[in-house]
């Protein structure tokens, strides 16, 4: 959802700081960095507490998220035996936070290892080729991204059909402009150093200089861009969850939770409260551990 | 600069291109029969062959495209099935709509976000910028449906201070003339529209407008700092000049690239944030429109509004684009 | 403890943003949030300030009508406006499904139920000022067999595209004020079917005049005129104070579209809104406890059922498994689900209509025979099977997300795992008609009381054609399309109750469905509404309504 705001960031940062990664140096510099900073310690230990309850989810949910439950303890306000209260069916809307962890990563992973691959691909054959293959490329890039991406990722759910996966595939795609973009500015600006054109004058096949010297150079703000990524692809995809798109009855899934909590909004708000601060305590974490790491591998706060 | 321009607009038409294209196949691949979606369950298949025939579904896919970009071209976009209502004329209402409740959410947006912004890089590390720094953080991570169901529950519900839904109560009149609500009441000195109008918009808007929001107060902080560590600004500060004058000088100044920025990327963003947020506020706008129709299988309603909608964002974004330039012509793009 | 800082934490930061928004834009805000707290009140006010002795009556719903020209329609929200502007030759009861006279007066019919004659009444103007006669009578009638666009039409008279007049061989003018119409065949609930509101009189004049926009243009002879129409938002209508029958008491009726149920239902409370329908059921005690509403409920005369498909290789074909299914359903806790607004179902056939077989004795609730039943089908291991359901609710099934979950519970207990599979509202129908389900959600409300209205279309073999199925149970059995055909030439209301009651048995016992619930649908009012009386067919007119 936020995706064309982070291109924006992205943009205005990068316009800002031009200067030449420095490779060792860099890497330790950020890890004691991240370490220091506290806005992404604090992201770091939301994300690991966030794979924690996703393994653990049968020690820590009370409850199954799907089986356990009857009709006849539906709505129950939050109480000792049900700590976040029931949802329509009578089950413990705790222990489907609980196990609703777990689809969060795999929509983050699946989505954004999609945006991922495709984008660096496009992007690396697109700047390091250039002429026309470029041309072909990024005019492809254009048109994606001239629907606001929450409606094309809408438009194509509709064409796959509903369901989690269809709506982590509609969000993978939605998300390739940006690793794309990001990937052919680096490359473009990668490709005309002097070690390049070294390795190039000493005979050093295309395809090995692709991989062994310009796409390392372009890991830095690929990993902010990941990062940053997996909070839009999580919002994304409750978003599409929530309109009825996406994870599909009873997966415990966050969006879904809300989608189907809507209805007892008056008579049970509590149905709709805590799975949305679940999304947005997660989408926090990942928010901060990326701006920690961009402000980390960014060398030009390097004071 | 002029060859600037031209260059974007000869690339706009490879896109326009690809975006109609996208407009109209994706409705045809959508599973199902808009004949069935337009008869209902009553209906026999005689009835459905007929309609099919009228709506000319039977013509290959080409001789379909073709008809529709020559219609769209004379400014027919086509009727909705499901109406029977011009999509242009809905349109009409729907679009301004949509357009009333993003300004306001960039508007909200911007005052809360400018003013956040400088205050915090001046009183950098102060309380009030770990504050609307924290703040803005929530705000980039808030899932904005949820946000506006909470809402709905505070102000609505517990509080009943705000309406949950529509633009405008019932038994208030309003001559439409712009279909921008504000604008019309304002225009026909209608008080009582204004202020129901305004309630109406005050949590959509608010909605919409906190992810552009956070935005827009990080970026203008960190411009600020930016500014205020050169060496002029210190200069003009041991000139003795009043350091309030100094900085909203150019605090203005450097807030206005970033708005400008987060505005016309945003366009996109709030038009799809727009489906979310109109789905929750029951807002009779764009957003809304095309959900229901693709989730009713209306085609032609969808294959029209989503081109009306990605031409706009295209068109908005070169405008941006040359605006920034214009403005700060040291920005280079590829 | 963690969850309420959070929560508190995001209270506040919202009132900060409102709180500098109003200061930021200080005559917008400001204004605006302090003096909301009497909104409602002051709407009222205003309402009746306008003019003296106006009153106006506000009516919420969830989704606007697509066309004021009810001969085209199917949806019921077209219908429930029409059924306003428009009148019908006869008309049903206020509370029931007999027929009375409305625009004809009188009628007989001939001794072979061919011929009917309509004396019509002679003091009736359409709203455009042009008497109402005979000739227009004819004119309508001609007029729905024009082409295939009045589905009604050919949906309850049979035509087809060969013979677009169906049973209807003609209809013609013996008089300025007398109609005969002459059927094909006799046809049982013909006079019946005349009543629903599809079959609505309009004003030739109007029809010529506005032509392909008269669905925006309606004229009738109706209790109510037509105003105004803001497409997706809201309808007014004004009373026809030279109404042949019963004048309305209200002086203006606006239908306002409000899509979310519960946005709905809170302005209910605020008082924005007179009435509304489509409650969610989760609201209906917060309803019950305001003591400024009340609840009418609609007298039943739908269906809920998860049909079975009987057609399609595997489980479903084998009548051991439907049993067992039904068995499995523990129907005394699912009803539960629909909060009071709803009873079992054990037969197709709604218990307010005539010809319901009350001896049939219900499945009832045995997981244990269940499990034994599926072991002798083969499927004692287990099975999955796809549950497909619409995603948004509907008259006849309030909640049907939560129900499909609920049955999967239930089946999971003997072994039957289920898939749910949502769909919106038009794939729901198209992939149900094409059969694709092996298992599926689906309703009806009854059209004109009649119960061939409800067994033959929903459980006739004739309607069972992949495509265009009323039968999602692809259920076909001679026997009873035998009885239920013989039962539309019938004439004599004894022996057709007879041959539904003895179809029902057969259709009980070879179970291609699970019958779940008969539903009240509820409209709630502000507790100052008077006169108002849900017709079981969905839809009423508004005159006898009174704003106390």
């Amino acid at each position: 959802m936020s995706a064309e705001m982070q291109q924006a960031n992205q943009e205005m940062e990068a316009e800002i700081g031009k200067a030449p990664p420095k490779e060792t140096s860099l890497w330790k510099d950020a890890l004691s960095r991240i370490v220091k900073s506290k806005t992404s310690l604090i992201g770091l230990i939301i994300i690991t507490l966030l794979i924690i309850v996703a393994i653990f989810a049968p020690l820590i949910a009370p409850y199954h998220p799907v089986d356990d439950g009857s009709v006849i303890d539906r709505y129950q306000s939050p109480s000792a035996k049900h700590w976040l209260g029931t949802d329509a069916l009578g089950r413990d809307i705790f222990s489907r936070i609980v196990y609703g962890a777990r689809i969060s990563i795999q929509i983050g992973v699946i989505a954004v290892g999609i945006s991922g691959v495709v984008g660096v691909l496009l992007g690396g054959i697109a700047g390091y080729v250039g002429r026309w293959v470029d041309m072909v490329i990024m005019r492809f890039i254009d048109i994606l991204m001239a629907f606001p991406s929450i409606l094309l990722a809408i438009a194509m759910v509709a064409v796959m059909g509903r369901g989690l996966t269809n709506a982590m595939i509609a969000v993978g795609i939605v998300g390739v402009p940006h690793f794309a973009r990001i990937v052919r500015s680096t490359v473009l600006s990668v490709k005309e150093k002097e070690f390049v054109e070294a390795a190039h004058a000493t005979g050093v096949k295309n395809g090995r200089i692709l991989f062994r010297h310009v796409l390392p150079n372009t890991m830095a703000p690929l990993i902010v861009q990941t990062t940053l990524s997996i909070g839009t692809a999580i919002l994304d995809a409750a978003g599409l969850s929530f309109l009825g798109l996406g994870a599909q009855a009873p997966k415990p899934e966050w969006g879904a939770m809300l989608n189907a909590g809507r209805a007892a909004l008056q008579s049970a708000p509590w149905v709709i409260t805590f799975p949305g601060l679940a999304i947005l305590f997660v989408v926090l974490g990942f928010n901060l551990l990326g701006d920690g790491l961009r402000d980390a591998l960014d060398p030009r706060l390097k004071q | 600069m002029l060859n600037y321009i031209i260059r974007r607009l000869v690339m706009i038409i490879p896109v326009l291109l690809g975006v109609s294209i996208i407009a109209f196949s994706l409705l045809h691949m959508i599973p199902g029969d808009p004949a069935r979606s337009m008869l209902g369950n009553k209906a026999n298949e005689a009835q459905l062959e007929q309609l099919r025939e009228e709506l000319r579904l039977n013509d290959p896919y080409l001789v379909q495209y073709g008809r529709f970009v020559t219609s769209t071209l004379q400014g027919d976009l086509g009727k909705s099935v499901k109406s029977n209502n011009p999509v242009g004329e809905e349109l009409k209402n729907r679009l301004p709509a949509t357009m009333e409740l993003s300004l306001f959410a960039i508007f909200i947006a911007t005052v809360v976000g400018v003013l956040a912004g400088v205050i915090a890089a001046v009183k950098q590390y102060s309380w009030f910028d770990n504050l609307s720094m924290t703040g803005a953080l929530f705000g980039v991570s808030i899932p904005i449906f949820w946000l506006g169901l909470m809402m709905i529950m505070l102000f609505s519900v517990t509080l009943q201070w705000l309406p949950p839904s529509g633009r405008l109560s019932t038994g208030v009149e309003l001559d439409t003339i712009t279909n921008f609500y504000i604008l019309d009441s304002i225009l026909t000195l209608n008080w009582t529209a204004f202020k129901d109008s305004v309630t109406h918009l005050l949590m959509p808007g608010i909605a919409l407008g906190t992810i552009p929001m956070a935005i827009i107060a990080r970026m203008t902080r960190s411009s600020m700092l930016e500014v205020l560590n050169q060496d002029y600004i210190r200069t003009a500060n041991a000139k003795g000049l009043a350091s309030y004058l100094v900085v909203f000088q150019h605090a203005l100044k450097n807030a206005f690239l970033p708005v400008l920025t987060v505005i016309g990327l945003q366009f996109g963003f709030l038009l799809g944030g727009a489906v979310l947020t109109e789905t929750i506020f029951s807002w009779p706008g764009v957003g809304r429109y095309v959900l229901q129709a693709i989730l009713g299988r209306d085609y032609p309603v969808v294959q029209s509004t989503i081109l009306v909608v990605a031409v706009m964002f295209v068109f908005i974004n070169l405008l941006t684009d040359i605006l920034y330039k214009y403005i700060d012509p040291r920005i280079r793009f590829d | 403890m963690k969850k309420h800082v959070w929560r508190t934490l995001l209270a506040m930061s919202l009132l900060v943003v409102l709180a500098l928004a109003g200061c930021s834009s200080e005559s917008g805000g400001e204004e605006g949030s302090s003096s909301n707290n009497n909104e409602g009140s002051e709407d009222s006010e205003e309402a009746s300030s306008n003019s003296g002795e106006d009153n106006t009556l506000v009516f919420g719903r969830g989704a606007d009508s697509q066309q004021l020209d009810p001969s085209k329609v199917t949806d019921g929200e077209s219908i429930y406006v029409t059924q306003q502007i428009y009148d019908t030759l006869v008309q049903y009861k206020q509370e029931g499904t007999e027929v009375e006279p409305s625009l004809a007066k009188k009628w007989t019919i001939s001794d072979d139920g061919k011929t009917y004659t309509f004396k019509l009444r002679e003091d009736v103007k359409f709203h455009d000022g042009t008497d109402f006669t005979a000739e227009d009578v004819v004119y309508n009638f001609e007029r729905w067999t024009e082409s295939g666009d009045f589905i009604y039409y050919g949906y309850m008279f049979g035509a087809s595209e060969d013979d677009m007049g169906g049973i209807i061989e003609k209809v013609e003018a013996t008089g300025d004020y007398e109609v005969k119409f002459t059927l094909e065949k006799p046809n049982a609930p013909f006079l019946s079917t005349l009543a629903m509101p599809p079959f609505a009189i309009a004003s030739p004049d109007a029809i010529k005049e506005h032509g392909e926009n008269y669905f925006k243009n309606p004229v009738g002879t109706g209790p109510f005129k037509f105003e105004s129409w803001t497409q997706g938002d809201k309808i007014e209508l004004s009373k026809n104070e030279e109404y042949f029958g019963k004048k309305a008491d209200v002086d203006k009726v606006v239908f306002r579209v409000i899509p979310d149920n519960g946005a709905r239902f809170m302005e209910l409370q605020s008082g924005s809104i007179d009435m509304m329908k489509g409650l969610n059921p989760q609201d209906l005690g917060t309803a019950e406890d305001n003591q400024d509403l009340q609840i009418l409920r609609r007298p039943s005369m739908n269906v809920g059922y998860m049909a079975m498909n009987t057609d399609k290789e595997g489980p479903m074909s084998n009548e051991k498994v439907r049993k067992a299914i039904n068995l499995a359903i523990d129907k005394d806790n699912l009803i539960k689900l629909f909060e009071g607004l709803g009873k079992n179902a054990k037969n197709p056939l709604p218990p307010s209509i005539w010809g319901y077989n009350d001896s049939i004795d219900p499945y009832g609730y045995d997981p244990e025979k269940a499990k034994t039943l599926l072991a002798e089908a083969g499927y004692g291991d287990g099975v999955d099977i796809t549950l497909y359901t619409m995603s948004n609710p509907r008259p006849y099934m309030p909640q049907p997300k939560v129900t499909a979950q609920a049955i999967q519970q239930m089946l999971k207990e003997v072994n039957v795992n289920v898939e749910i599979v949502e769909n919106e509202w038009e794939s729901h129908l198209t992939k149900t008609q094409n059969g694709e389900h092996d298992m599926a959600f689906l309703g009806w409300t009854g059209d004109n009381g009649d119960p061939d209205n409800f067994l033959y279309v929903l459980l006739d073999k004739d309607n069972a054609k992949k495509g265009s199925a009323g039968n999602i149970a692809f259920y076909k059995n001679d026997k009873v399309h035998d009885l239920l055909t013989k039962a539309q030439t019938e004439m004599d209301q004894q022996k057709r109750t007879e041959y539904y009651k003895e179809a029902q048995k057969i259709i009980h016992e070879d179970a291609p469905w699970v019958p779940i619930a008969h539903t009240t649908p509820p409209v709630v009012a502000k507790e100052y509404i008077e006169g108002y009386v849900p017709h079981p067919t969905g839809s009423e007119a508004f005159n006898h309504v009174k704003l106390k």
